[in-house]
């Protein structure tokens, strides 16, 4: 570092220049996808709680209902495909507003938003299976843990959900604008990153609960 | 009145949540609204509400929200320290079966007031304060990364500071300690407002936090001025970068862990019930695995005040800028090995202990070499014993002691017998005044006369600095010596006589340190009327070396006309020695972010919520989260968020920095 130091100032030495004087204003949201990358991991740290509260916990069942007793595989398989195919559907979005399509993206905003409710409706219906079966989240720890890391899942998917309208009206009244496409790749992260969550709580949750 | 209906608006918030039986919490009341109406009657008076609104509440310029933050710290840091006498008190008058002047009720309230408000209150604000203020400047930026967020952050930190202010007087405070340990905050245990005045102030506040971390990371990875690589950062930008990225990777931690424990308060689930599968050593771990960064969260920003103060006044470049930059690089991923060290008594075994223990021995390691860095910078160096380094020679010394004790208590065998008592409570404020604040006072010296255009009153400055340290050794070596003899923390009266003696030292300790928080105050008042004699012109009143120094005291909104740019770790250093000359003409338009109130509505709301949240009024929690989200839509529908200033006034602006300087060379 030192050799860098002394190299640059006998170059400068003669005539240093101490500010840019072509100056061009930072572009808009220059930061933006690092901000939300971090915001990401942050978030991420929040799952990270609950997987390992429920890696603690989880096996805690108060002689209540045990995976077994309660999770249905080809449900959750149909649920996790719900899900996956809303991230390609969301891609696909990706891919149309990049070419400036703006009926094509809309469109599949609209189909990922579909996919989208349906995970969630068929979440709210295992619950309420659950929950009718006496499986409430106040039966057991492994419950509690189970309902709060999957609930709060669905509470993403949710947000996401208004996010998505929102931007789909954005993106109808303003265009494909530069901060609608930035925009629009912020809610393509959180979704891709809503996915990759939950494929661990499908293999961590359900797939080795049933093994427990 | 059908008392359904009355519960179905006022959830359990009736007229007995006003502490009208408690003589003191009524005199404080009244102490308080009277200030308060008088504050109130003064901005009204003198029409200043809509400035205030305008220039301040609204702004999204990084020194103004700054500024803000200090002010929030500094007001909360008189409660905080309101609470600390009152222990202190309690304390020294509580022997031979007297049972002093506060009732348990009160007495736990406080001592968990005090230490939830010290921390998230006062140091958060007054370490986040400097960072905001100084980090663009330092970099050559004209903003942060984000501005209204920046403004939305610092508002929901004050939401969260008055939800915990209100517990004062309307219903109370928590009993359980500042980390509300279960099964105690559990809801069978703690079925009062008290504990949840404490999860949403702090899920409020955490927010703020965690936003302003993100934030801040962005403007130092991205923002920086040609030239600044990573190692040509100042040092106060590198440990910013530290503890903010340690923000981001630890409060999420606390928002999960205190969310778990409202789902157990609220909808009855099972994480640290005694009963149902539930697990309170849960919550124990968890919380550290917040708690234990938190504290280098606080502490490396004042490693890097004291890194910028110490090569300023011994007028030489900091010795060892690299073993530096590395010893709180090793620091922030210690911080994450270490948290079971707080609870090596809980049964996690001989082995686990070991691990912990040790890894907690090894964070000395950079520490020290921290400590010898600054020592060899002040070597043979040409000293100046202005206020911030004499704060800095005082944390240098009183910092030592705190971290010796610390290795102490990293050895497990040592920690059970000093596990809870005084010499823990010794130890940590040790570090965090001898620390923190100590770091907090010399850059807010340091720093003022860049803020504010005039240095601080030295006389009333030097007053304060003798009585704080003095008094901090009046009041905590007693301490020690108390842990020592086995008395345990958070004890309301004592049996044994002999040890009253320590306890009115320290409570002498604590009235120094008033004056000293006295003397602070008149400092600053005395420095606002005497700002003609002490004014700053140069824009450069310590002859330093980083860049926040090139630009005029205070900064123009835009910071720098021109961006600088960087060849050397000492840029402003550099720049001097070389012959820079400040650019005169060719001044263009400036491209700045616009003011809004949104950040203070959402915040307001957030804050409306979580009263609610606390008093079980469902419909006001809903109606204000609704609001919540509605504003926070609509605020995204705004697409014009930027102005430029126009050149003419970058020119006058300029102009009016050279006839000062002009003025000030010929004197």
């Amino acid at each position: 570092m030192s050799v860098a130091i002394t190299t640059q100032s006998s170059i400068q030495d003669s005539e240093p220049v101490f500010h840019v004087i072509d100056e061009h204003a930072h572009p808009e949201g220059a930061s933006t996808m690092l901000g939300f990358w971090i915001y990401l991991m942050s978030d991420c740290l929040i799952f990270a709680m609950l997987f390992a509260t429920y890696g603690v916990l989880g096996g805690n069942y108060a002689a209540g209902p045990s995976p077994k007793d309660l999770f249905d595989l080809k449900l959750v398989a149909l649920n996790t495909t719900m899900l996956l195919l809303s991230s390609i559907t969301y891609g696909f979005a990706m891919l149309t507003m990049e070419k400036s399509r703006i009926g094509q993206t809309q469109l599949w905003l609209a189909i990922t938003g579909l996919f989208g409710l349906a995970f969630l409706g068929i979440e709210l219906t295992e619950f309420a299976h659950m929950i009718h079966e006496g499986a409430t989240p106040q039966r057991s720890a492994f419950l509690s843990s189970f309902f709060t890391l999957v609930g709060t899942h669905g509470l993403h998917v949710t947000f996401g959900l208004v996010w998505l309208v929102t931007l789909m009206v954005q993106t109808a009244r303003f265009g494909l604008t530069e901060a609608n496409r930035r925009r629009l790749m912020c809610l393509s992260m959180f979704w891709h990153f809503l996915d990759v969550v939950w494929i661990g709580v499908f293999t961590f949750v359900y797939l080795l609960g049933m093994l427990r | 009145m059908n008392p359904d209906l009355v519960k179905m608006i006022f959830g359990r918030l009736n007229l007995d949540a006003l502490p009208l039986h408690e003589p003191i919490l009524v005199g404080t009341f009244a102490v308080v609204a009277t200030g308060g109406l008088a504050l109130f009657a003064i901005v009204t008076y003198f029409r200043l509400w809509s400035y205030l609104w305008r220039e301040w509440f609204t702004t999204v310029d990084h020194k103004r929200i700054g500024i803000m933050y200090m002010i929030l710290g500094i007001v909360m840091l008189l409660r905080g320290f309101a609470d600390a006498l009152m222990m202190r008190l309690q304390q020294a008058i509580a022997f031979n079966g007297a049972d002093g002047y506060l009732p348990a009720h009160h007495y736990d309230q406080i001592f968990t007031a005090h230490g939830v408000i010290m921390i998230f209150f006062v140091a958060m604000p007054l370490v986040t304060g400097l960072m905001n203020y100084v980090v663009p400047l330092q970099i050559g930026a004209r903003d942060v990364s984000f501005p209204f967020l920046n403004n939305f952050s610092f508002w929901m930190t004050v939401g969260g500071a008055v939800l915990v202010m209100m517990s004062l007087f309307v219903g109370e405070f928590a009993r359980t300690g500042w980390l509300a340990y279960p099964p105690l905050s559990n809801i069978g245990y703690s079925p009062d407002v008290g504990v949840d005045y404490y999860i949403w102030g702090l899920q409020v506040a955490g927010v703020g936090t965690t936003l302003s971390g993100i934030n801040l990371v962005c403007t130092i990875v991205k923002l920086r001025a040609p030239g600044m690589t990573m190692m040509k950062m100042p040092v106060f930008t590198w440990t910013s970068l530290c503890t903010n990225v340690l923000i981001v990777a630890s409060f999420p931690v606390l928002t999960a862990v205190l969310a778990l424990l409202s789902l157990d308060r609220y909808v009855g689930t099972n994480f640290f019930t005694n009963d149902f599968g539930g697990n309170p050593m849960m919550y124990v771990n968890l919380i550290w695995i917040w708690g234990h960064p938190e504290v280098y969260i606080l502490v490396l920003p004042a490693f890097g005040i004291f890194s910028e103060v110490t090569a300023t006044f011994s007028g030489k470049r900091l010795f060892g800028y690299t073993s530096m930059v590395y010893a709180t690089v090793v620091i922030t991923i210690l911080s994450y090995l270490v948290w079971l060290h707080h609870f090596f008594t809980m049964g996690s075994g001989a082995s686990v202990n070991s691990f912990f223990g040790i890894t907690t021995m090894i964070i000395s390691i950079p520490t020290g070499a921290k400590m010898f860095n600054w020592l060899f910078t002040m070597y043979r160096g040409r000293i100046r014993f202005e206020l911030p380094m004499m704060w800095t020679v005082a944390f240098m010394l009183t910092f030592v002691i705190g971290g010796m004790t610390g290795v102490l208590l990293a050895v497990p065998p040592a920690d059970f017998v000093l596990h809870n008592s005084l010499f823990l409570i010794a130890h940590f404020h040790n570090v965090i005044i001898g620390g923190v604040l100590f770091g907090l006072f010399a850059g807010i010296n340091y720093w003022f006369p860049k803020a504010f255009g005039f240095r601080l009153d030295p006389f009333w400055g030097k007053l304060s600095f003798w009585f704080w340290v003095s008094g901090f050794y009046f009041a905590f070596m007693p301490l020690y010596v108390l842990g020592l003899m086995g008395v345990t923390r958070r004890l309301r009266v004592f049996d044994d006589p002999t040890l009253q003696i320590w306890f009115v030292i320290a409570a002498f300790g604590a009235f120094l340190i008033l004056l000293g928080i006295g003397a602070m105050l008149v400092q600053f008042a005395v420095s606002i009327l005497r700002r003609e004699q002490l004014k700053d012109t140069t824009g450069d009143p310590w002859n330093a070396r980083t860049l926040e120094w090139a630009t005029s005291s205070p900064p123009p909104d835009y910071n720098f006309a021109f961006t600088p740019v960087v060849y050397d770790n000492d840029a402003w250093w550099d720049m001097k020695r070389r012959g820079y000359r400040r650019p005169l003409t060719g001044f263009k338009p400036i491209h700045m972010p616009s003011n809004t109130g949104t950040g203070i509505i959402l915040a307001g709301f957030a804050t409306v919520m979580g009263f609610a949240l606390i008093w079980y009024i469902w419909w006001l929690a809903a109606v204000s989260f609704v609001a919540l989200l509605a504003v926070a839509i609509g605020h995204t529908f705004n697409y014009h968020r930027d102005f430029h200033i126009p050149a003419d006034e970058v020119v006058r602006a300029e102009d009016a920095r050279t006839r000062i300087l002009a003025a000030g060379a010929q004197t």
